[in-house]
């Protein structure tokens, strides 16, 4: 029996986990499509300050990475794109992808000024819309693919006129439609990573609410050289140097209301990100509220070396109230430390909530058939394969965790095209 | 081949508005080495750039490109022209987007712009063809050692991927330790059922699979050769049988951690105190019923205690990631027998990460009961067990029920733990002096060597995989875990790392995936990581070879054997092609096609110095190509100007930094040397393990030399950074330079 089987592979996000599983593959011998939907690679680490246990910036292994993609003929990428259906099965499958208008042209050399002349500015999703960026942009300064975007804001205005008279490499293209690809690949990868918990979902601490309530991720923003403080650890009400700080972890974590599950890397994160303060602030005191320090494996070694830190304080206790002076801003902790029984009440310029990792898994369900559990983890599927789920897409787990699965899903996803 | 050079300058992207092209192009064609043409292209990445370039390869015969335009980070692939040498010059990044065009700075930087040309130019003519190391006789065989969980996953998996695999367990049996577990903890929907392990199923795959060759009762008695030449001695019950692979998988697993040294936790005060592999095997040889071994009395009461022995700097300083949940499992095997039945758990912390948090709760509520706090005495009294523990939450002291049996949640130590030591010894036979400095240099970041008896590899550096941390040959990088000091040799499974079995599945997948594309890039010739794809290999002139062992002692990756009078033999597919032994090789032997001492040495040779009074003092940076690089390229996309003294070249780790080249630019009156590379020590950064390491070693051996020639070793500095110190690099730069303005000129100018 001799079924045409296509030898190339779909990787959907290019995240950490779809480059992964994008290059390996590409490095065995298989032609692969990442199809990513931000205008560069990178995903959630992209914009992180820094790794655990080791604080080195993401940009290094990112950079190595990419220099892997430009090296290999058979990455190929889509940018701003999603995939909208997939039909047929393992070793034969057609897959629709929508590419939204950049108004960019691969003419573009990067060397900015059509935002020069951009006077338009919109909120910057990449630091967590903290700050804002012009309507011509460099998604981010380490961006790969290096390429502007014109935001649609300002794409049929006047002043998207003036951007495109500013290139002097015809690179702006105002009139740049969606555009829809049919691709036929062997196998698909689902690496769609993950959102963080929606913060403000957590009312009883104030969050979206009280300005200097922010979440995890935001604190990784303005930890970053290339965030809304460029690395100044300030408060986001008043720029004020963040001098007493509190943890709250399982922030809508553990929590039935919430995410029942433990997302597994928060309790790394929140040690991480003590050390941020500490390093900015000799002078600073942190304190991290906390029900089970989960930090597994080789890791309980960065737990402790970050717990000897007299000034980093580890109470076990549920945070049970935030409240905010209206006038200051600063805030006031209430927990129990479970340890003492003691009621404390701590005054605090700063809370960070360690908020979970969610699923981002609703795009492959509506575009394919795929198995979800409740949470909307993708599950696999063993009466189909051919589609595999890599990395936090299919369970809450760090980055080299998420590099190892997306290896794995390379390996399943060439599986079905030697098959039969 | 001969050479045909073609310089082409891209006037875009404001390199014209901030450079004098022409004036480029003359001072290009007074140089020792000049192109057959120059011409300039206001937009060479263009579709009509690049045809306007591949209209010169087919008219003019242009071989050799030098491109003078963008970093050569960007545009790699616009920029290849096939069989033709293509080096690229920074001029934006470098030049036109980090210095100044106006005024009395207009001529400095021209002079950077020169420079990098003329170095770019030599680069260029120096620059071989490489060819690719292709063998005809090759395997591509995966060997796997170890028949567990993750041994027996890697083999299905590699084998359904179409290829050959042959593996090596010790016991009579395989299976490994999940063989001994009654039942797995949930790894799917609801996540609080408890499961089969499917171990026997999984066993029954991999000996049906005609593709696996399967050795039971077997060990390693030898490893030779190098990746898609690996010869392989299996001992089997005393036969030697020889095996041919492409790549290896090392799956050996861990051993419990010896609960004998538990006694403070009980062990030894009654037979009804065990570890959590005994457990296992209780409720497994009984259905799931628990008995004591004492006499056989069905448990009515039991206490689990987490981390016996982990967590602790006593015993395993580390946690071993999948004791919690096979605790939590543990307690659930006692309460699904008889739901009355009393069950603690004595913990640290309940480390059950994801959906695993749901058995916890599951657990939780069938009312087991959890203590946190530590254990203080354990005591038998009437055939019971007397347990005492610390309760942090009451802040008292918990005396508990007397119960039928305590289980140690033992830890995990890697197979790869076990075994003496070996230590680093000097050669007797080489001079006093030149033993030191090896020794001196191998101790940098040297992983430990544990005579672990499991792969017996015949290499230079030791017998087995060098251990990271607690004699777990694991990777010291977060993004890539898969990284191996040993070239085609991949750990997965609890060798690796503590880890749990869903963990390991996906660890033996990746590892699989690891070693088939060892094989596929191997057999063409190609790097792997970092260097993927890199087709060049360093070449060892032997006859000119003194057998200092230096190269074969510093190589990262054990890639370089050697003969019994110490001359290096180079294993071609282990190498990684970073120049650590061009680095490390006194007489300057080792040269790539592409990549050599005496290519940079005339590059940095031929930067021009101007003489004292014109008061413009020269600054090398020899910058490590992976984080240096990228960061001062950083710098210019953000637009920050730096020193204009500095002459910058990119070299592939500072591990391939050979003295000479620090000798060569002082001597020929520049003024400092700066070398830029990662972060070296505990947490290295350096993606060639310790290149940068190696170069801060080597340059305080050259303060001597410095100081003999009178010239002060503060001219010399190694200085990390990492790739998002961009902001930093101007003020780096500046404080060099001032520094050097202190000590004066370089009194070698003009000789």
């Amino acid at each position: 029996m001799s079924e045409v089987v296509n030898k190339s592979i779909l990787v959907v996000g290019g995240g950490m986990s779809g480059l992964t599983a994008a290059i390996e593959a590409a490095e065995t011998g298989y032609e692969v499509y990442i199809i990513e939907k931000e205008p560069y690679l990178g995903g959630r680490v992209a914009r992180m300050h820094q790794y655990f246990p080791k604080l080195c910036p993401p940009n290094c292994g990112l950079e190595i990475n990419f220099r892997r993609i430009k090296a290999n003929p058979m990455v190929n990428l889509f940018t701003m794109s999603n995939v909208t259906k997939i039909e047929g099965k393992e070793g034969n499958y057609t897959v629709h992808i929508n590419t939204e208008p950049s108004y960019i042209n691969e003419n573009c050399t990067a060397c900015g000024e059509c935002a020069k002349v951009c006077e338009t500015e919109i909120p910057n999703p990449f630091n967590s819309d903290m700050d804002k960026i012009k309507a011509a942009y460099l998604p981010h300064p380490f961006a790969f693919p290096m390429r502007y975007v014109i935001a649609p804001e300002i794409a049929g205005s006047d002043e998207g006129k003036k951007c495109a008279d500013a290139c002097k490499y015809g690179a702006v293209e105002l009139d740049m439609q969606p555009k829809e690809t049919k691709l036929n690949v062997g196998a698909i990868i689902w690496a769609t990573g993950w959102t963080p918990y929606d913060y403000t979902k957590i009312k009883y601490y104030g969050s979206g609410k009280y300005a200097n309530v922010i979440s995890n991720v935001m604190m990784e923003r303005i930890a970053a050289p290339t965030g809304p403080t460029k690395g100044k650890i300030v408060r986001q009400s008043d720029g004020k140097e963040v001098k007493k700080v509190a943890f709250v972890q399982c922030a809508g974590s553990r929590d039935e209301n919430h995410l029942p599950y433990c997302s597994g890397v928060c309790c790394l994160a929140s040690l991480k990100q003590a050390t941020y303060v500490r390093e900015a602030y000799p002078d600073s005191e942190v304190y991290i509220f906390y029900i089970d320090i989960r930090a597994r494996g080789k890791f309980e070694d960065f737990y402790t070396k970050v717990e000897k830190d007299e000034n980093i304080h580890l109470i076990k206790g549920k945070v049970g109230m935030i409240t905010e002076d209206s006038n200051t801003k600063d805030l006031t902790v209430q927990a129990e430390n479970q340890e003492t029984g003691e009621i404390l009440k701590l005054s605090v310029d700063m809370v960070v909530l360690a908020t979970g990792i969610v699923p981002n898994s609703d795009d492959a369900k509506a575009a394919a058939d795929i198995l979800c559990d409740d949470d909307g983890f993708i599950l696999p599927d063993v009466e189909k394969p051919g589609q595999y789920g890599a990395g936090c897409a299919c369970r809450p787990m760090d980055v080299a965790a998420s590099v190892q699965d997306a290896t794995a899903g390379a390996l399943k996803a060439i599986q079905s095209t030697v098959r039969r | 081949m001969e050479k045909n050079i073609g310089l082409y300058i891209c006037s875009g992207c404001g390199i014209g508005d901030v450079l004098d092209v022409d004036a480029l192009f003359e001072t290009v064609n007074e140089a020792d080495v000049s192109p057959a043409i120059c011409k300039s292209h206001d937009f060479l990445c263009s579709k009509e750039g690049v045809e306007f370039l591949k209209a010169e390869q087919e008219n003019e015969g242009i071989n050799t490109f030098v491109i003078g335009a963008c970093s050569g980070r960007v545009n790699a692939d616009t920029f290849d022209f096939g069989a033709s040498i293509t080096e690229r010059v920074n001029l934006r990044e470098q030049v036109a987007w980090s210095h100044p065009s106006e005024g009395e700075d207009e001529e400095d930087t021209q002079m950077i712009a020169s420079d990098n040309l003329i170095m770019g130019m030599i680069k260029a003519d120096a620059t071989l063809p490489v060819e690719p190391y292709i063998k005809e006789d090759i395997s591509k065989a995966i060997l796997i050692v170890g028949g567990g969980l993750t041994g027996l996953t890697a083999a299905k998996e590699a084998a359904k991927a179409g290829s050959d695999v042959v593996l090596v367990e010790k016991d009579k049996q395989l299976g490994g330790w999940v063989q001994g577990l009654y039942k797995q903890a949930p790894s799917k929907p609801p996540y609080t059922e408890l499961e089969d392990t499917n171990i026997n199923a999984l066993i029954a795959d991999v000996e049906g699979d005609k593709n696996i060759k399967v050795y039971t009762g077997a060990v390693i008695e030898k490893t030779k050769g190098a990746p898609c030449m690996f010869d392989i001695t299996i001992n089997q019950a005393g036969n030697n049988i020889e095996e041919r692979a492409g790549s290896i998988i090392l799956a050996t697993g861990a051993t419990p951690y010896n609960a004998e040294k538990l006694t403070h936790l009980g062990w030894g005060v009654t037979p009804d105190v065990i570890t959590n592999a005994m457990f296992e095997k209780i409720a497994k040889e009984n259905d799931g019923k628990i008995k004591r071994p004492s006499d056989g009395k069905e448990v009515e009461s039991i206490v689990f205690i987490h981390c016996a022995g982990s967590r602790d700097e006593e015993h395993l300083p580390y946690c071993s990631a999948a004791c919690c949940v096979e605790s939590l499992k543990q307690a659930k095997y006692v309460k699904e027998q008889n739901p009355a039945a009393a069950v603690y758990s004595i913990y640290k912390d309940i480390r059950s990460t994801g959906q695993a948090e749901l058995l916890y709760k599951q657990v939780q509520q069938e009312g087991v009961f959890f203590i946190k706090g530590e254990v203080t005495s354990v005591t038998e009294d009437g055939g019971m067990l007397m347990v005492e523990a610390t309760d942090i939450l009451t802040m008292a002291n918990v005396y508990l029920e007397p119960v039928d049996m305590i289980v140690l949640a033992t830890g995990m130590v890697p197979t790869s733990a076990v075994g003496e030591i070996i230590e680093e010894k000097g050669d007797e036979d080489a001079e006093k002096e030149a033993e030191k400095e090896i020794v001196q240099e191998t101790n940098a970041s040297t992983g430990t060597i544990i005579k672990s008896n499991l792969l017996n590899l015949a290499y230079r550096q030791g017998p087995e995989l060098p251990e990271l941390r607690y004699g777990f040959p694991d990777s010291h990088f977060v993004c890539f875990p898969y990284e191996t000091r040993r070239t085609g040799i991949y750990a997965a499974g609890a060798v690796r790392q503590p880890m749990d079995h869903r963990t390991a599945i996906e660890d033996a997948t990746g590892a699989a995936l690891k070693a088939i594309q060892c094989i596929t890039m191997t057999s063409d010739g190609m790097a792997l990581h970092p260097r993927a794809g890199d087709l060049s290999l360093p070449d060892f002139e032997m006859s000119r070879c003194t057998q200092c062992k230096r190269c074969t002692e510093e190589c990262p990756f054990g890639a370089i054997n050697e003969d019994e009078k110490g001359n290096p033999l180079p294993e071609p597919t282990r190498c990684r092609r970073c120049g650590t032994c061009m680095g490390a090789c006194p007489e300057r032997i080792i040269s790539f096609k592409n990549y050599s001492v005496s290519m940079i040495g005339k590059m940095l040779k031929n930067i021009s110095v101007p003489e004292d009074y014109e008061e413009k003092p020269r600054i090398l940076v020899l910058a490590c190509e992976n984080d240096a690089i990228p960061a001062i390229d950083m710098a210019g996309i953000n637009r920050l100007s730096y020193n204009p003294w500095i002459r910058i070249i990119p070299v592939r780790c500072l591990g391939s930094l050979n003295l000479i080249w620090i000798a060569d630019a002082l001597s020929k009156g520049i003024d400092g040397v700066m070398l830029l590379g990662c972060r070296h020590g505990e947490d290295y950064q350096c993606h060639f393990i310790k290149g940068s390491e190696l170069a801060t070693i080597r340059s305080s051996k050259i303060a001597e030399t410095l100081d003999r020639l009178a010239l002060e070793s503060e001219r010399v500095i190694v200085d990390e950074v990492s790739i998002m110190d961009y902001d930093k690099i101007p003020m780096m730069f500046d404080e060099f330079s001032e520094k050097l303005e202190e000590l004066g000129p370089n009194p070698m100018k003009g000789f």
